[in-house]
Parts: structure tokens; C-alpha cells; sequence
């Protein structure tokens, strides 16, 4: 903060109070725009409850408890056996422990300052708390690319992007919620470092980019996109020593830091995301090579030297790439983790990894939602773009690269869309900025020339109009004269010279080229109205459409509020009347939500690391009742947990997720068929369904008895009746039903007793069935 | 202050330490004193059984001394689940009758009773001369004594439960005339025993008149009956209060509650719950009725994974009324743990005594009705700088002192922590905690922070005005 008290301080002594209160001014303004960050996403607490919201965010909290109670030592060690069961998982080693060990440390600080704030609370608020720091780092990033005023702009428009605020509202406490922060600040610190070519800023963007790699998986967009700015500064000739300084630290200190995170470890160096980084950073040697050899040698020499080596080195390195590419290509996924290669060939998830393809979020998105989650920025990013060709500088290039690569990325799957939320807003910060300096700026002239003739004083006006936006100037005067000074800017006192003058300097054809008057005054108000719809969009986002905690339900009836708390209120029963080392079988979706609020151990929850547990709990599901008993049993599962939302019409029950259990289940174990499920290739539970449907156990849970709630057994979500409706339950037993009957809980009912006179029959009954199970591999734990 | 009332409920834990205590002082049982006649009424219409005795006790005229106590006697069992004993005497005649108050203690004779039976004495305010006759009111408690039977009911089930008693007072006296009548919920009597003469009238069974009862009788009884009200049963209640100073005390109220009657068993189908909410899981209960202080605000309902938002406040003058509904209806032998959290207005509370202390005067007990607390914490949170404080309760409690740091506190704040087992809704009387204490401390963490902010700035000119560079950048 310090940062623009004392940069225009230095630009000159006339202006150095007005400098002072421009700083001042700035920094009220950022404080203002961190709370308004913070504010916006306080709609979900005021509406519903301080609570953790959806499904991630209660492992993570359900983690930030046991570091909070057990210290670090043992958060690194900790393998949790009340999931995965009976595998369980090594937490320490697999999580990310960034948004964990920050609100950790928040925690601890607070309550050795003796403030009696509950883990809860601190995981609560951490996501609204980086929002305003991620709003400050974008203001940075953005001034360090086109100045303050654009600053100012993107991060005001950040503070409030709804793509952002579905992620980050208060309760939702999730790796993104740090990352995002982190992401825009190790780009700050990147561009930071190109425009001074600081080491001290190059190190402390090694140590952001390990905050990054701490919080989420998605550091493998920093990897990559740093790289291939570099790259594009090679290709275009902008080559300098600060580009070496920014990139060649970061691939070194970065990759080493990396490193000590446990969930990354050698991947660091052994897998292909960061294959990039490490081929650029051969790159840029072999450049900086050929710009010290150019320096020593005469022209011609360095001709033949350069044919030379030319020759040489391309040998050299087509034999080093095609063993690369030998070894990359010997490993089945090309070296690549599933989820990058979704990314990179959006029809992979649906062909080979359903368990990605199923969860919402990684679905592509839709047009709407683009205009849901960024809103007027979709407008306003074009001319975001044009202004960062004018001029070109390393700064601007690397924010049209960002945006260009987030663009794709959120085409691919919806949950990117929040890494394209900064670029949107940096870029239309800028565009926003560079219009209402024209505007102004025109304005002002025009009433200098209605007021006053004298082409002097207007003269003095203008440029000190543009002292917030002094590098917007005009367009062809700019575009011109940039090329030219590209070389000549060494270091950065030059390149501040340079802008310093040049608004100086086309006086005479900016007051040629200034708008008229009115058109001016039409065009602000426009923007203005334009910026009120986003403001509006924002509030009414935040505070209607993400703000939801998704686990307690409420709907506006004639007669008042109607919460349904169904989920809670099983899971209190659960964690209450159960024993403690019961095990609870549900769909993975569930499965977090069980082991933190319910304190049950689980068979799969949504870290969805081990394929085939999920597809053995599918395949359970989807069985009839006997065999999915016995695969139960051999988990040691006592109770079964299904969401059903036939009675109230809460449409993302079980019944609409059971695609994906048949699908995930049927890839491992082929007994389990799709067709056999189907109707006109349609999943249906009413008449018209399959007897395979109609047998399943997640059908039979879900409707046990519900003809009897009307009569008919109305299902609400389907909109019709359902097909079998009266039937009962050999292998399980009800054991608790919540009050809306969305969340139904069944226990397995013991082994009966052998009767003597039976002994025979089922002695040859069960012969054949275990070689029937050996046979088409009904399940793999017994 | 209201006096400290003359009741004594002793748990059994400190029944001998306190017992010898007041060995030195107390008198052995006078020979004279004979009970006229006795009148045992039990009220088993709720899971709290309440004994009403009604008993002349006459100092016979033949009697050498005064006599300065009745004892009272309960089987080793009753002494147990004993929660409350309280005695009053009849004074004056017929039109201007008034009830005194007496104080009860765990008697010292244990030894001298038969069968480990335990005795309690009453004090009596003026001694009994030979040849006088008073009148005694005695109410005692007793939780836990009704045993579920069928020990396991399925939803659609009733509940039915056992209880125990002698159908003659048990009394270390000669009783010259008794009658006892039990009352029932319901109609639903499965069986009584039966000691002639004994009638049964309704919901009511009478036992009695027995006649020249020899000191120590006792004839076991055992009535088995429909109890369908709420077994609700309190394991555990930490009652926490925060005193500010600035106008505010803050309580909260931590319950492990727990349905403590006959054993759910089989399913539970909330199809039958709903549909018939008289016949299926009529020994269930879904909600509890708190009374709070008047003027309560920011009152919150919550447990460890969120707000509860199944409970309604409604607020008069003169009381307020919590009622709360846990998540889920509770069955027998299911359990569920919230908290309640409230504030109250500071100068409802505290006050300053004619010695310049101040002083919290706080019921004491647990805020919801017709619940068994096993295990009462109650926890006083005096402000930060206060000093000697004093707990004054009317009944014998554990207490001890802590320290508890919140909210920037360095000193830390002195804490009494007052612990009772076996709490009933008799024991809801007012306690108070004296304290003294300086209002200068109330300043201690604003100037704190005030002067935190205040070096955060110095710290920001002092750094905007230095130049830290070790040497000129060109």
C-alpha cells in the first residue's frame, strides 16, 4: 500500500500533494472495495446460517479440525481409517494443505490473542477474508499492467464477479477460495518482476507460486501459462535479461518448493503438466546464449556461427525430444493425470472416466452461464484486449495470454470458469478505464474550449485530467511510438519517464481528436447504467443464487418460510443413535458429509481416488436386494444412507444420480448392464420400467413404503407414479426416515439362523451361488 | 437475598463426609416421638416421582426430653435416587395457618437403622414438648425409580414401567395410623400388588388403613402401569455465564438430553409417525419447553454441525418460553446434544450489596421443565479484575474455582464452577455469586486495542519516512 504514496511522490514536487491525497485516496478506495468484498459474501450467513457449505467444504473443515486439535506433526501423518473403508486414506499425503494450514493459522492466532472463536467460524469466514485479499492482488496485477485507474476498476469488478462469489461466499470453504487469491498475486508477482527484473520480487514469486501448489491442484495453470508467456516474448523478439530473471528463479526455486508438498512430490518434475515449464526454461538459456554470442561476435561471424550451431543444435534436440516422446508415449495416459487430460481433450472424461464426467461441475458450460457468472464483462473483454495491444507491452501481452487459455478452459468445464473471472475482470477493468479516461478527457477539453479560448490553458488541463490513466493515450499516436522505445526500455525508471512524457507530447492531436461534447457525456452515462446492471446482477447473484448452503433447504410458501433440514437432521441421528464404529454406506457424494457431521466411517466419499470401491458401492446399489446384502455385508456396513427427494420434489436425489452408480458400477463389474436399466434409452422408475430397475436395491430403499404417504406413490421430481409399489424388504430394515423423507436410512438385518431341516438345500444353494460370484465377479471383497 | 432455603438433598457421594460433619452436634433419636398418623401420597403421573407425606408427630407425653428432630427414613435404593427433601410444619391454628419451612439433613444414625436404611432429620424450629403434637409436611423426589418393563417397546408400543415401594412408611417411629395412595397417569393399570385392605378408585390406588405399624415395617409393593410422558433425561447440562460489565451476561447452556424410558426396538417408520401420531410412538417426544428469564435476548438453538430451526420464542413481561424440538423425534434410548444460548440485560442480575460487593443472583437448575439433570455444571464467569469471589447456594454443591481467558484477556477471569448431580425442577431456586470488583478494568482492553492501533500507525509514518536502502540505486 505503500507502493502509490510514494512512486508519484517521486514523479515531481508540484504535484506532490495532490500526489499525496491521490494516494491516500487510493488506498481508501481499496479498503473500501476489500470491504465490499467481504460484505457481498456475508448474504449466506445472514440468509441461512454460519455453517460449511455443500460437500468439499466439510472435509476440509472436518481436516482444519483435526490440525487444530493435533498439531502439524501429526496433520502430516494422519491416515484416516473412518473412510474409504476398509481402505482408508493417507490425509496428510493427498490433500492440499494450503486453505487448511491458513485457516489453521488464523485460528491459532486468534486464540492465542484469546478471542474464542470456534474452528467453525474461522473456516466460515476464510473465503470471504481472500476474496478481499484476492481483489488487493488484483488491483496490483493490474497496475503493474496499465496503471492505477485500471487497478482501481478490475478490482472493484473482481470484488463483486459472481463467478468468483459462487465460490468463495462465506461457508464455502474450499481450496479455490485461497487459489484464486494465490493465482492472481503469483501473476502479479510474475509481471511484477518482469517490469523491474528484481530478484527480491522473482523470490518472492517463488514462494507465491508455493502457496499456489499448497492450495489447489490448478498451480498446473501457472506452470503452464508462465511458460508460454515466455515463450511468446521469445517468439516476438522481447527478449531481455528481466525476462530471464522472471522465468528462470521460478522454474528453479518453484519446482524444488513444489517438491516439499507431499500430494505433489516428484510429480514436480515426473509428469507432463510441468513438462512445459522445463522445456521453456531450456529455451530461454539457449536464447540467452545466442543474445551474449551476438553480442561478442561481428554480424558476419555471428552468422556462421549461427548456421553452425543451427544445425548442430537441431540434431541435438530432435534425438532429445523423440526420447521424450518415447518415453512419454510408453505410459498409457501419456504421462498426463486424468483430469488435465479432460482439459486438453473435453471428450475424454465422458469416454474413459465417468466418475469425472459425472459430477456437475465438470461439465461444459452453457451460454447462459457465461452471462450468469461474468455477466457485462463478456462485453467489456474485447475491448479489454484491444486496449492491451495499444501498446503491446510484456505486461499486457501476458494478460491477453491468461485470458485467451481461461477462455478454453472454461469451455471445457464450468467449475474453470473461475479462473477466468480475474482475467475477465482485469481486462475489463482496463477496458472500463481507458474509456472513462477518454470520455473525460474529452469532456474536459471540450468545456475548456466552451469556457475558455485560450489554447494554453486547456493545454495545462488535459494532461493533468490523465494523471490516473496517463498511459491511456491516444491510439494511433501510441501504436506508433511504441515499437520504437521497446529497445531503449532498460529498466523501469526509463519506461516511467516514457510514460510520463508521452501524454505530454500528443497535446495537439488528442485536442484533433477528443469526442464531442455530448456524445461524451451520452457514452459515461451509459457506462454508468452499464456498471449499475452489473452491480445489480452481482448482489442479486450473491445473494439469491450462491449463497445457499445446499445442505439445509428452504422454500417460500403462501404461509411463510419452509426449511427442510432433512440432511442434518440425519446426520445428528446418525452420529447419536449409532455406534461409533458403525460404517454407513451412501452414494460418494455423501460421503464427507458423513464423516464430519456424522462422525461415521464411510466406503467412499468424493475424493474419488479408488475407481473401483465407488463402482463396488454402484454395483451394490444397483443389484437386487439379496446380492446387494451380501456385497454390503462384506464391507461390514451396517447401515445404508439414501437421498430421495420423491416426496418434497428435491430433484438432485439419488433416483437422478442412480445413471451414474449403473454407469461407474457397470464399467468395472460387466454384470451390471446399462440397457438393462433402460427404456427407449431413458431412465425410468414408473410402469414402463425394467424389472432390473424395478429390483434394484436403490429403488426399492428410496420407495419402501412410500405408496402409502397418497395413495399412489406420486413421485415429484419424475412427475409420475411409480411402477412397483407395494413390496417389501428381506434384507434390510428402516431404521430412521428424516421428516421430509429425504434422507432415508436402512440397517442390514443379521444373517438369519440356519434351520436344520434347510441345511441341505442351502448348503448346495450357497455352493452354487459362490461359484456363480467367482464367475462373473459379483464382488471383488470376499 | 432471599434466605437460603431449609432444604438439603445430599447425592450420596458426600453423604458420609457430611454426615460425620455433623455427628458432633446432633442429638440421639428421642424415644417419645410416635407418629400419630401418616399420610403418603405418590404422584407417579410423571417420570419424576414426587412422595407428598403428610405426618402428626406426637412427643409422648411419657417422654423425658424435648424433642428437636423427626428423622425420616428411605430404603438404601430411595436414598440413591433421592433428589430433593423438603419439610414444612404446620403453625397456628386453623384460620391463621401458616407452612415454616424446615431444614433437612442427612442424619448421622445410619448405623443405628436396619438394613442400611438411611435417615434424614428434620430440624424442627421450636422442640417438640412431651405431650405436644405437631403437623409435618415432607415432599421428597425421587428420579430414576420407575423401571421400564417391557424393557424394549417397539414403536407402536406403550410404555410400561415398574415401581417399588412399601405400601407402610417406612419410619425408625411407631406409626399408630397410615394410609398410602398412589396415582396414576392413566387408567392402564397392568397390576398392583396387593396388601389388604387395598382399593383401587380410577387412576388412584390406595393402600390402607394400616393400624399400629412397629417402627422399621416395611411391605414391598410393586405397581406396574402405563407411563407414556416424556422420560426426558438430562446426562449432562454446563450452564456457562459471561459477566460484562458494559450491560450484558451471556448463558449458555450445553444438554446431552436423552430419552430415558423403555428401549426403542425394530424399525422406525416415519410413515406411522406421521400418519397415526397417536397410536405409533406414543412414549416418544419431539419437543421441550425451556422458561427463561424475562427480557431475553439474541436467544440461538443450535448443535455442533448448526442452527436447529425447529423452536419458538414467545416473550411476556414476566417470563419467556423456549420451545425447542430436537432434529429428530426422540425414542427411548436415543439421544441428541444442542445448545441454547442467551443474553440477559446486565441490571436484571447484578447488583451491589450494602458491603460494596456486587453480586449475580441466578437460578439455579436446569431452565427446562419436568427434566432430570444427572450432572449439573454450572460455570460463573466473573469479569477480568474481579476478585474473592464468593459462591452462596442454598444446598450442598461441589465447587471449585477457575481461571477462563476470552476476548484479549490477559489476567484472565475468575471462574466458579459449581457442580450437582441429581437435579430436578425443585432445585430451580435463585444462587448468588458475590464478587468485588473495580470498574477501571472494563477499560483495559479498549485502551489495549486503542493503543495497539495507535503503534500500527506510528509504525506505518516511521516506515513511510525512512529510507532503509543500504546503498544509492543508480
Amino acid at each position: 500500500m505503500a507502493e502509490p504514496v510514494v512512486s508519484p511522490a517521486a514523479a515531481g514536487g508540484g504535484g506532490r500533494l495532490r500526489n499525496a491525497f491521490g494516494g491516500v485516496l487510493c488506498a481508501f478506495t481499496l479498503l473500501l472495495i476489500g470491504v465490499l468484498a467481504f460484505s457481498i459474501r456475508l448474504f449466506s450467513v445472514i440468509k441461512y446460517e454460519s455453517v460449511i457449505h455443500e460437500f468439499d467444504p466439510y472435509f476440509n473443515f472436518r481436516v482444519t479440525q483435526f490440525l487444530s486439535k493435533n498439531g502439524i506433526y501429526e496433520f502430516w501423518n494422519w491416515f484416516d481409517d473412518r473412510t474409504w473403508y476398509p481402505l482408508g486414506r493417507v490425509i496428510g499425503g493427498t490433500v492440499y494443505p494450503g486453505l487448511t494450514l491458513t485457516a489453521g493459522t488464523i485460528w491459532w492466532l486468534v486464540n492465542s490473542l484469546n478471542i474464542p472463536l470456534s474452528v467453525e467460524t474461522v473456516c466460515v469466514f476464510t473465503a470471504p477474508i481472500f476474496s478481499a485479499n484476492a481483489s488487493w492482488a488484483t488491483y496490483l496485477l493490474t497496475k503493474e499492467a496499465k496503471g492505477t485507474g485500471a487497478g482501481l476498476m478490475a478490482a472493484a469488478i473482481l470484488a463483486m464477479v459472481p463467478s468468483y462469489i459462487s465460490r468463495s461466499v462465506a461457508g464455502s470453504y474450499d481450496n479455490e477460495a485461497v487459489a484464486i487469491f494465490a493465482l492472481i498475486f503469483t501473476f502479479y508477482l510474475y509481471v511484477k518482476t518482469l517490469n523491474t527484473g528484481s530478484l527480491f520480487y522473482a523470490t518472492l514469486n517463488a514462494l507465491s507460486y508455493f502457496y499456489m501448489v499448497c492450495s489447489w491442484g490448478g498451480y498446473t495453470f501457472i506452470i503452464n501459462l508462465i511458460p508460454m508467456h515466455v515463450l511468446l516474448c521469445i517468439v516476438t523478439g522481447r527478449y531481455s535479461s528481466r525476462l530471464y530473471i522472471a522465468y528462470a528463479p521460478l522454474v528453479i526455486l518453484g519446482t524444488l518448493l513444489a517438491a516439499l508438498v507431499p500430494v505433489v512430490g516428484f510429480n514436480a518434475v515426473m509428469t507432463s503438466e510441468h513438462f512445459a515449464s522445463f522445456l521453456v526454461f531450456i529455451i530461454l538459456h539457449v536464447v540467452a546464449l545466442v543474445y551474449y554470442i551476438k553480442g561478442l561476435l561481428t554480424p558476419r561471424l555471428f552468422k556462421v556461427a549461427m548456421t553452425l550451431v543451427i544445425s548442430v543444435g537441431l540434431a541435438v534436440c530432435f534425438a532429445v525430444v523423440a526420447i521424450l516422446v518415447a518415453v512419454v508415449a510408453s505410459s498409457p495416459t501419456k504421462g498426463w493425470s486424468g483430469r488435465s487430460l479432460s482439459l486438453l481433450d473435453p471428450t475424454y472424461a465422458s469416454k474413459y472416466i465417468p466418475i469425472i464426467a459425472s459430477v456437475s461441475e465438470h461439465q461444459p458450460p452453457t451460454w447462459p452461464s457465461y452471462f450468469m457468472d461474468i455477466n457485462v464483462l463478456a462485453f467489456l473483454i474485447p475491448a479489454g484486449i484491444i486496449s492491451c495491444f495499444l501498446p503491446l507491452s510484456d505486461a499486457s501481452s501476458f494478460m491477453v495470454l491468461y485470458l485467451v487459455t481461461a477462455v478454453y478452459f472454461s469451455g471445457v468445464m464450468v467449475r474453470l470458469m473461475l479462473v477466468l473471472a480475474p482475467a475477465a475482470c482485469i481486462l475489463s477493468g482496463i477496458a472500463l478505464s481507458e474509456v472513462f479516461g477518454v470520455l473525460t478527457r474529452s469532456i474536459k477539453f471540450q468545456l475548456s474550449k466552451l469556457f475558455d479560448d485560450s489554447p494554453a490553458a486547456s493545454g495545462e488541463s488535459s494532461p493533468e485530467s490523465s494523471t490516473n490513466s496517463n498511459k491511456s493515450e491516444n491510439r494511433n499516436e501510441k501504436s506508433e511510438t511504441a515499437p520504437k522505445e521497446r529497445p531503449s526500455k532498460k529498466n523501469r525508471k526509463k519506461e516511467k519517464e516514457v510514460a510520463e512524457s508521452v501524454p505530454v507530447r500528443p497535446r495537439k492531436e488528442k485536442r484533433l481528436l477528443a469526442l464531442p461534447f455530448e456524445l461524451s457525456v451520452m457514452g459515461i452515462l451509459l457506462l454508468i447504467v452499464l456498471g449499475g446492471f452489473y452491480v445489480v446482477h452481482c448482489v442479486w447473484a450473491a445473494a439469491e443464487a450462491y449463497s445457499a448452503p445446499s445442505i439445509v433447504l428452504t422454500s417460500r410458501s403462501r404461509d411463510g418460510l419452509h426449511v427442510f433440514d432433512d440432511f442434518r437432521e440425519a446426520y445428528a441421528w446418525l452420529s447419536h443413535n449409532t455406534d461409533v464404529d458403525d460404517k454407513v454406506a451412501s452414494w460418494w457424494d455423501y460421503g464427507y458429509q458423513t464423516t464430519a457431521m456424522a462422525n461415521r466411517t464411510v466406503i467412499v466419499d468424493n475424493n474419488t481416488w479408488n475407481n473401483t470401491h465407488i463402482a463396488t458401492v454402484g454395483t451394490a446399489m444397483s443389484s437386487p436386494e439379496k446380492a446387494a446384502w451380501e456385497i454390503f455385508n462384506s464391507l461390514d456396513v451396517k447401515y445404508v444412507l439414501v437421498v430421495f427427494g420423491g416426496l418434497v420434489g428435491y430433484p438432485s436425489d439419488d433416483i437422478n444420480k442412480f445413471l451414474w452408480m449403473v454407469r461407474i458400477g457397470g464399467g468395472v463389474f460387466p454384470h451390471i448392464k446399462e440397457p438393462d436399466y433402460l427404456r427407449d434409452g431413458q431412465y425410468r422408475v414408473d410402469a414402463q420400467a425394467t424389472p432390473t430397475m424395478l429390483n434394484c436395491l436403490m429403488y426399492k430403499l428410496c420407495y419402501y413404503r412410500f405408496v402409502e404417504t397418497d395413495g399412489k406413490g406420486f413421485d415429484r421430481v419424475r412427475g409420475y407414479e411409480i411402477g412397483k409399489k407395494h413390496f417389501k424388504l428381506t434384507h434390510f430394515e428402516e431404521v430412521f426416515t428424516t421428516h421430509h423423507w429425504m434422507v432415508r436410512i436402512y440397517k442390514l438385518k443379521p444373517q438369519k439362523n440356519r434351520v436344520r431341516g434347510k441345511l441341505k438345500k442351502a448348503k448346495s444353494s450357497a455352493k452354487t451361488s459362490s461359484t456363480l460370484a467367482a464367475g462373473r465377479k459379483k464382488n471383488p471383497w470376499q | 437475598m432471599p434466605p437460603p432455603l431449609p432444604t438439603l438433598a445430599i447425592p450420596t457421594l458426600f453423604l458420609i463426609l457430611i454426615a460425620s460433619a455433623v455427628s458432633c452436634s446432633s442429638l440421639p433419636p428421642e424415644d417419645g416421638i410416635r407418629i400419630v398418623s401418616a399420610e403418603k401420597r405418590i404422584d407417579l403421573t410423571a417420570p419424576i416421582v414426587k412422595v407428598f407425606l403428610t405426618l402428626k408427630v406426637e412427643n409422648a407425653p411419657t417422654a423425658n426430653d424435648d424433642a428437636s428432630q423427626v428423622l425420616l427414613a428411605f430404603t438404601p435404593t430411595e436414598a440413591q435416587h433421592l433428589s430433593i427433601v423438603k419439610a414444612t410444619r404446620a403453625e397456628g391454628k386453623r384460620k391463621n395457618k401458616s407452612y415454616v419451612p424446615l431444614p433437612v439433613e442427612a442424619s448421622d444414625l445410619d448405623t443405628t437403622a436396619p438394613n442400611g436404611a438411611r435417615l434424614y432429620s428434620v430440624l424442627l424450629s421450636s422442640p417438640l414438648k412431651p405431650g405436644e403434637a405437631t403437623t409435618l409436611q415432607v415432599l421428597y423426589v425421587l428420579t430414576h425409580s420407575l423401571e421400564p418393563f417391557p424393557a424394549e417397546v417397539s414403536q407402536s408400543e406403550p410404555e410400561l414401567v415398574y415401581y417399588r415401594d412399601s405400601a407402610v412408611l417406612l419410619s425408625p417411629y411407631h406409626v399408630l395410623e397410615q394410609v398410602t395412595y398412589i396415582k396414576m397417569p392413566s387408567n392402564r393399570i397392568e397390576s398392583f400388588t396387593r396388601v389388604d385392605p387395598t382399593s383401587r378408585a380410577g387412576t388412584e390406588v390406595k393402600y390402607g388403613t394400616y393400624h399400629n405399624q412397629m417402627p422399621s415395617s416395611y411391605l414391598p409393593i410393586l405397581v406396574h402401569y402405563e407411563n407414556n410422558r416424556p422420560f426426558a433425561v438430562v446426562e449432562e447440562l454446563v450452564r456457562k455465564v459471561e459477566i460484562s460489565h458494559w450491560g450484558n451476561i451471556q448463558i449458555t447452556e450445553q444438554y446431552k438430553l436423552k430419552h430415558g424410558g423403555a428401549r426403542h426396538k425394530g424399525v422406525f417408520s416415519r410413515l406411522e409417525y406421521q400418519s397415526r401420531p397417536s397410536i405409533s410412538g406414543a412414549s416418544s417426544f419431539k419437543n421441550l419447553l425451556a422458561r427463561l428469564p424475562p427480557r431475553v435476548h439474541s436467544v440461538y438453538y443450535r448443535d455442533e454441525i448448526g442452527n436447529i430451526s425447529s423452536s419458538h420464542l414467545r416473550t411476556d413481561s414476566h417470563k419467556s418460553e423456549l420451545e425447542i424440538e430436537p432434529r429428530y423425534p426422540l425414542f427411548g434410548g436415543w439421544h441428541c446434544t444442542f445448545t441454547i444460548g442467551y443474553g440477559l440485560p446486565l441490571q436484571d442480575f447484578v447488583f451491589e450489596s450494602v458491603d460494596g460487593r456486587r453480586y449475580i443472583n441466578l437460578t439455579f437448575g436446569c431452565p427446562l421443565l419436568d427434566t432430570v439433570v444427572d450432572d449439573l455444571t454450572i460455570k460463573v464467569v466473573l469479569p477480568e479484575g474481579s476478585k474473592n469471589p464468593q459462591p452462596v447456594a442454598p444446598f450442598v454443591t461441589e465447587k471449585h474455582l477457575e481461571t477462563s481467558y476470552l476476548y484479549l484477556d490477559v489476567v484472565g477471569r475468575p471462574t466458579v464452577v459449581l457442580k450437582k448431580k441429581n437435579v430436578v425442577g425443585e432445585h430451580n431456586v435463585p444462587f448468588q455469586v458475590y464478587y468485588e470488583f473495580n470498574p477501571i478494568f472494563m477499560m483495559a482492553e479498549p485502551s489495549m486495542l486503542i493503543s495497539a492501533a495507535l503503534l500500527f500507525f506510528i509504525a506505518c509514518i516511521a516506515y513511510l519516512h525512512m529510507d532503509l536502502s543500504i546503498g544509492k540505486s543508480s
